[in-house]
């Protein structure tokens, strides 16, 4: 496939400031977005791609793709080549248009250099000066947010809502520590029970010590390959089937529900893609950076309806050899490893293995041949980016 | 009264200073006079938080300031318990003009917080900024 002739560029603006003491970045970045929709006749709803460089205050896209309320985004880039970037996003999104992963694709730009004379720009208040950092963070970094707490009142909203309980959060990572006690490498081998997660000291509400995932260094590396060379190589051939992705985020504050997580959109996107269903799944990889982390994203993912992950993981139902859906056979995030505190590529490196039939013995799946790696990165509790990979053994 | 359960008069945890963006310095020159401001689209009529110089529900420029008596209910919530200067609550406040506000409790007993509970703005000092807002029980 080429991207030969498969997009357009339909709108363009360019922002008439060249000296802007008066209006932050991110609300440069808002008001070229809206010239250059204006510019095409579409507006913020049509687009489901977003791409931004180094210059775009905050996390990846998270930030602006929040401030600017983009609900739709199911594309996201923020590659950094410095000034290149831009030029570099077009031909991304033209392989995005292509791969049908979205259909209007809105590139930003800005930032006001002239203006780091009034006090410089970085992460940190600095008291009587003004600065030009993530919009939200002036609302949100100085109440002392953290992943435990802000995915602590992910699970609170959670039992309140659906009735989960901290016994049913317990069993996912009694399912994690009975993989990891396999895997000669994992952080944490001790087999542990419902109970001994409860007595484990409280974080913050209602996330116990055990309800976390560990701390370590670490880290790993995939090699992805065209066809050709996946059939010149003398290894087993796991094939992507289907990807989906998906920011979500407050919105202005009329979006929060924490109860949902960007599996909601990332999941049936990958799914339909692969043509297949959750329930086809031999084994599943699922994020796990705190117990109700995966609760959530097996509910929206579709193992289960809404609201009855806390059912569905209880009673061993993860753990390979017992349940239905064996999950994180390396032990995961929770007990095996998540180096620098970022687990997504964990998740797809275990899923090879059991694609493969190379998994520990204790808990290969038999006869794996399809499988799911997802992930979320950022804050259930504020705005994250969710990623989801269908794989298949060829 | 508990010395465990009740929180101190103002949280143990000094908050720092907010980063103050040329955007967001009118919320918080009001903040610093004891006035909660919300912003609200003329276009398509709806509050929205945090503040922004375009509407994130319709991509209006046409956004207005509004003080508002900062009253909703508890979204959620989280007790930090492990932190070196005591425990601290976070949370989410739906106000009653409708978005959801991230913040901190105080001036209550964290352990008798509850989803539902209706709450009220008050500011708390910062390490040499511009007060910021909490709320508190009613």
């Amino acid at each position: 496939m080429s991207i030969k002739g498969q997009a357009y560029i339909m709108g363009a603006y360019e922002h008439p400031l060249r000296d802007a003491p008066d209006i932050s970045t991110p609300q440069i970045h808002a008001e070229s977005a809206k010239g250059a929709l204006a510019d095409a006749g579409l507006t913020k709803d049509d687009v489901d791609g977003y791409f931004c460089a180094g210059d775009a205050p905050g996390f990846g896209g998270m930030s602006m793709i929040d401030y600017m309320g983009l609900r739709n985004v199911r594309h996201m880039d923020s590659t950094e080549t410095g000034g290149s970037s831009y030029i570099l996003h077009v031909g991304h999104a033209a392989q995005a248009i292509a791969a049908g992963k979205c259909k209007v694709a809105l590139i930003t730009l800005a930032g006001r250099p002239r203006q780091q004379k009034f006090g410089g720009f970085g992460g940190g208040g600095r008291p009587g000066q003004l600065t030009d950092g993530p919009p939200e963070a002036g609302f949100e970094n100085i109440y002392g947010g953290t992943t435990h707490n802000t995915y602590g009142m992910c699970a609170m909203r959670h039992m309140y809502e659906y009735g989960t309980t901290s016994e049913q959060l317990a069993w996912i990572k009694v399912a994690a520590s009975h993989h990891a006690q396999w895997n000669e490498h994992a952080f944490l081998r001790d087999v542990v029970t419902v109970e001994d997660v409860l007595n484990s000291p409280m974080i913050s509400d209602p996330l116990h010590r055990l309800d976390c995932c560990v701390v370590t260094d670490g880290g790993g590396a995939l090699i992805v390959t065209s066809p050709e060379i996946a059939k010149s190589l003398n290894r087993p051939k796991v094939k992507i089937i289907g990807a989906g992705e998906s920011p979500k985020g407050p919105m202005g504050g009329h979006d929060l529900d924490l109860t949902h997580s960007g599996a909601l959109w990332s999941g049936p996107i990958a799914f339909e893609e692969a043509g297949v269903k959750p329930s086809d799944m031999k084994y599943a990889s699922i994020y796990d950076s705190f117990t109700i982390t995966v609760l959530m994203q097996l509910e929206d993912l579709g193992f289960c309806e809404k609201g009855q992950g806390g059912k569905f993981v209880a009673d061993g139902n993860l753990i390979s050899g017992v349940g239905k859906l064996p999950f994180n056979t390396d032990g995961g995030g929770l007990c095996n490893n998540h180096p620098t505190n970022r687990g997504g590529i964990t998740k797809v490196i275990e899923a090879v293995r059991q694609l493969r039939g190379e998994a520990h013995p204790k808990v290969q799946v038999p006869n794996c041949d399809l499988a799911i790696a997802h992930g979320t990165g950022g804050s259930l509790g504020t705005r994250h980016g969710a990623a989801t990979l269908i794989m298949e053994r060829e | 009264m508990s010395d465990t359960k009740t929180a101190p008069e103002a949280q143990a945890r000094k908050i720092p200073a907010p980063p103050v963006t040329i955007e967001s310095k009118p919320f918080w020159d009001a903040a610093a006079e004891g006035r909660f401001l919300i912003k609200r689209c003329n276009s398509c009529g709806k509050a929205h938080w945090y503040p922004r110089g375009l509407c994130p529900i319709c991509f209006s420029d046409d956004t207005v300031w509004e003080e508002s008596p900062g009253e909703g209910v508890i979204y959620t919530y989280s007790v930090m318990r492990r932190s070196p200067t005591g425990p601290y609550a976070i949370g989410y406040v739906t106000l009653n003009e409708g978005p959801a506000v991230l913040t901190n409790f105080v001036d209550c007993d964290f352990d008798q917080l509850a989803i539902g509970q209706k709450v009220k703005v008050k500011f708390q000092a910062t390490e040499n900024g511009p007060p910021v807002p909490v709320f508190s029980p009613v």
